[in-house]
C-alpha cells in the first residue's frame, strides 16, 4: 500500500474538520474523491502534505511504508508526495525558473545522496523540455511565481512541476477548475501521462467533468469529513444525475 | 564553533574594542581643537567647528521618534586618534576577522569595518580608475584631504546642504567629524562606473562622524556606492555620519548604501541632497542593524523640472528600532518625486516609515508617489507609517500607498511542500519582497544585500 490514512481526525481552529477518515491507496491506481463544497477535500490534501495550520487530533498517516504524521511538508515532497494546488499563490520578486531550480536541488540530492546536480544551463534546458510539452509561454519561465499568470498558466506550471518532482502519489486539487476546453485537455493529458509512467493519482474534485479525459479506478465519495462509499466508476454517473444529494443520510 | 554563532557573536558584541580603550570620551572645546589640530586643519575649519559645539550644547535631543534616552553623550569616545591611540590590524580580535573572512570581504574593506587605519594597497585597476578620472578633472578623495587640497570647493559647500543647527546630531557632527568621502565631477563628466568607497580607503580615522560631500556639476552624471555586508566595528555605539550632495542644472546622481551595525549602536545619519533645475536624484539604501536607526534622506528640489527617486530597505530584527524614511521638498514647479520604502520586521524587532513630502505654494505642476511596504515576519514584530504630507499648491499629482502584511503562511506552505526548508521558503519570499530593491543596485552589491537578509532571516529567535 502506498498510502494509508487511519481513523483521521483533524481540527482547524479547535473545530473539527475531518472525522475518522480512512483511505487506502495502492501504488500506480487512480483515484478520484469528489463531494460537495465544505466536505473537507482540501483540508484532506492539506493534511497529507502537512500544512502547518491544521491539527491531527487522532489517526495516522502512512506513506510508502513510513508514519509520515508528524513529517514536514518538506520532508514529505522528498519522500515522494506532491500536491497541485487550487489555487497556488503569487509570490512577487520569486522567479519560477530559480525557485524551481532550488526545489529540484532539494528534492533530488535528498533522495539520493549520489544524485549530481545539473548546472543552471542544464536545468534550463530541463525546464524549457517541459515547457514545451505543456504549451507553457518560456518567458513565464523568468517571472515571479504566478503573478498575473492567467487560471490556466497556473495550472500548467503545477503540471510543468509534477513530471519535474517526478513524485510517488500526485495529489491534484480541483486541478480541472477554471480551465477552457484546450488546456482542460492539455492538463488531462499530463496527468495520463504520469499515471501511465506508473504514477498514483489521488484526484480531488466536485465538478466530473474532466473525469471525461480520465479513468478512474477507484471513486470515493466525501461528505462532511468522512468518506461515505467508495466504488468504481459507476459512482460518478450518479453524481453527474443526481448530485450528492442521494449520498447524505 | 559555527558560522552563525559566530556572526551573531560579532553583530552583538557589546564593542569593547580593546585596541581603543585608552581613547577619551566625552566632548568639550579642548577635545574639538584637537581633532582639528591634529589634521592641521585651516582656521576656518576650526571655527566651523567651534560654532557647531555651541549649537550641539544648546539644542535637545529630538523629542519625537525613537527613545534615545539610553543614549549617553558623555561616555562617548569622539575621536580615537585624540588619545594618541594608533590602531592597528594586529588588534582587531580574531572572531571579528573571522566574521568577516567568512563573509567574503575583501581585507581591504575588513580594516575600513574594523574601524582601524588602513593602509590601503593600491591594485592596478585602483591606478588606472583614478588616472582616469583625474584626467577627466573628477576629484575623489578623502574628506580630510580635501580640506587640505580644495579648500575653496570645500568652503563653499560644507554643510551647507545640512547645516550644524538642523539638529542635535548635526551639530555634533560639525564639531567632531572626521574622514569621510569627498566627490567632485566637473560640467558634463559623465562617470559609467559606480564609484566605490573602498578607492579612497587610505585615508585614517573614519567611520564614525564621516562627512560625505559630493559636488555634480551641471550635466555631469555620477554614481557612487559604499556598502558592507558585515557590521561596522566601530569605535562607539553612536554614528552620527553626514552625506551632503549638490546636484546641478541637468546633473545626474545616484548615491547607493548598504549599511550595517553593529546592534547596540544609535545610527543617526543625516543624507540631504540639493537638486537644481531638470537634475535628477537617486537614494538607494539597505539599513541593517543598529539598535536604533533614524535616517531620512532628504531631496531638496530647488529647480524647475528637477526630480528625485528614494529606495530604501530597512530591516529591523530583535532588539531594534528602524525608524527611517524619506523626505522631498519640491521648492520649484514641474518637480517630481518617487518613493519607495520597504521594511521588514523580525523576532520583536520594530520598523517605522516616517516621511515627509512637502510641496511649498510656489511649485506647481508637482507630480509625486509615496509607496511604502512592510512585511512583519512573525507576530511580535511592529511596523507603522507615518507619512506627513504637507501640500500648499493644489495642482499637484500625489499618489500615496501604504500595505503592512505578516509573511504568508500559505506562501510558506507552497514552497515548503516543494521541498524548500521553512528558512529557505521565508528567505525567498523576503528577497522576493525587496528585489525592486536590490535590482537597483550592482550585481555586487545586491549579492552581499541577500547574503545580510539571509543571515538575519537565520539569526533570529522564532
Amino acid at each position: 500500500m502506498l498510502l494509508e490514512v487511519k481513523n483521521l481526525s483533524v481540527e482547524i481552529n479547535e473545530q473539527e474538520i475531518l472525522r475518522d477518515l480512512d483511505l487506502k491507496i495502492e501504488a500506480g491506481t487512480l483515484h478520484v474523491v469528489m463531494g460537495p463544497n465544505g466536505a473537507g477535500k482540501s483540508t484532506l490534501s492539506n493534511v497529507l502534505l502537512g500544512h502547518p495550520n491544521f491539527k491531527v487530533s487522532a489517526g495516522k498517516i502512512i506513506f510508502a511504508d513510513q508514519d509520515i504524521t508528524n513529517l514536514s511538508p518538506e520532508e514529505r515532497a522528498i519522500l515522494g508526495l506532491f500536491m497541485s494546488w487550487q489555487h497556488p499563490p503569487e509570490i512577487e520578486g520569486v522567479a519560477l525558473d530559480q525557485f524551481l531550480f532550488l526545489a529540484y536541488k532539494n528534492i533530488f540530492s535528498a533522495r539520493d545522496k549520489n544524485w549530481q546536480a545539473p548546472s543552471v544551463f542544464e536545468f534550463s534546458e530541463i525546464l524549457k523540455k517541459q515547457a514545451e510539452i505543456l504549451k507553457i509561454k518560456l518567458e513565464l519561465l523568468k517571472r515571479s511565481l504566478n503573478v498575473g499568470f492567467s487560471g490556466g498558466e497556473k495550472k500548467k506550471i503545477e503540471m510543468l512541476q509534477l513530471s519535474l518532482f517526478n513524485p510517488k502519489l500526485a495529489i491534484l486539487d480541483e486541478t480541472d477548475s477554471g480551465l477552457d476546453i484546450d488546456a482542460l485537455k492539455i492538463v488531462a493529458q499530463s496527468i495520463k501521462d504520469y499515471h501511465q509512467n506508473k504514477g498514483t493519482v489521488l484526484l480531488i474534485t466536485h465538478y466530473p467533468e474532466i473525469l471525461d479525459f480520465i479513468k478512474p479506478d477507484f471513486v470515493h465519495v466525501m461528505i462532511k469529513g468522512q468518506m461515505v462509499t467508495s466504488g468504481g466508476e459507476e459512482l460518478i454517473n450518479i453524481i453527474k444525475q443526481t448530485g450528492f444529494s442521494s449520498f447524505i443520510s | 564553533m559555527s558560522d552563525q554563532s559566530t556572526i551573531q557573536q560579532a553583530w552583538e558584541s557589546k564593542n569593547a574594542a580593546p585596541y581603543l580603550k585608552s581613547s577619551r570620551r566625552g566632548l568639550d572645546e579642548d577635545l574639538v581643537r584637537e581633532i582639528s589640530q591634529s589634521k592641521n586643519e585651516p582656521e576656518w575649519m576650526l571655527e566651523r567647528r567651534l560654532q557647531a559645539l555651541e549649537l550641539y550644547n544648546t539644542i535637545a535631543k529630538p523629542a519625537w521618534g525613537p527613545d534615545l534616552s539610553k543614549l549617553d553623550l558623555a561616555s562617548i569616545t569622539y575621536y580615537a586618534k585624540a588619545s594618541g591611540t594608533e590602531s592597528t590590524w594586529d588588534q582587531v580580535p580574531a572572531d571579528i576577522k573571522e566574521t568577516f573572512t567568512k563573509l567574503g570581504i575583501p581585507q581591504a574593506e575588513q580594516k575600513f569595518l574594523a574601524g582601524v587605519g588602513a593602509q590601503y594597497e593600491s591594485t592596478t585597476i585602483y591606478h588606472n580608475l583614478k588616472q582616469q578620472f583625474k584626467d577627466q578633472g573628477v576629484i575623489f578623495e578623502d574628506m580630510d584631504v580635501a580640506v587640505q587640497q580644495y579648500p575653496e570647493l570645500v568652503k563653499e559647500y560644507f554643510m551647507k546642504a545640512v547645516p550644524a543647527n538642523l539638529h542635535k546630531f548635526t551639530a555634533l557632527h560639525g564639531a567632531v567629524w572626521s574622514g569621510g568621502t569627498f566627490l567632485y565631477i566637473p560640467k558634463d563628466v559623465k562617470i559609467d562606473l559606480p564609484l566605490q568607497a573602498y578607492f579612497r580607503m587610505n585615508a585614517k580615522g573614519m567611520g564614525q562622524f564621516e562627512h560625505t560631500l559630493m559636488i555634480i556639476e551641471d550635466g555631469a552624471q555620477g554614481h557612487y556606492i559604499e556598502g558592507c555586508s558585515a557590521p561596522r566595528y566601530g569605535v562607539d555605539s553612536l554614528h552620527a555620519g553626514c552625506v551632503e550632495i549638490y546636484v546641478k542644472p541637468e546633473a545626474r546622481f545616484r548615491y547607493s548604501s548598504v549599511e550595517s551595525w553593529s546592534k547596540d549602536a544609535y545610527n543617526l545619519n543625516t543624507k540631504r541632497a540639493i537638486v537644481e533645475k531638470d537634475a535628477h536624484m537617486e537614494w538607494v539604501g539597505g539599513n541593517f542593524g543598529s539598535h536604533v536607526t533614524m535616517l531620512y534622506p532628504c531631496s531638496v528640489l530647488i529647480g524647475e523640472g528637477a526630480s528625485a527617486d528614494h529606495l530604501g530597505l530597512a530591516f529591523a530584527n530583535s532588539g531594534q528600532v528602524q525608524d527611517t524614511g524619506a523626505k522631498v521638498i519640491h521648492l520649484a514647479s514641474n518637480t517630481s518625486s518617487n518613493i519607495v520604502m520597504k521594511s521588514l520586521s523580525r523576532g520583536g524587532g520594530q520598523s517605522i516609515y516616517r516621511g515627509l513630502l512637502d510641496i511649498r505654494a510656489l511649485a506647481s505642476n508637482v507630480k509625486a508617489r509615496v509607496n511604502c511596504d512592510a512585511l512583519l515576519l512573525d507576530g511580535d514584530s511592529k511596523s507603522s507609517t507615518i507619512p506627513e504630507m504637507k501640500i500648499a499648491n493644489n495642482t499637484a499629482t500625489v499618489a500615496h500607498e501604504a500595505k503592512c502584511g505578516k509573511i504568508s503562511d500559505n506562501e510558506i506552505f507552497y514552497l515548503r511542500s516543494r521541498g524548500l526548508s521553512k528558512e529557505e521558503a521565508e528567505t525567498m519570499i523576503v528577497n522576493g519582497f525587496v528585489e525592486p530593491i536590490t535590482r537597483e543596485l550592482p550585481l555586487e552589491y545586491a549579492v552581499e544585500m541577500n547574503r545580510m537578509l539571509k543571515l538575519e532571516m537565520e539569526g533570529s529567535v522564532g
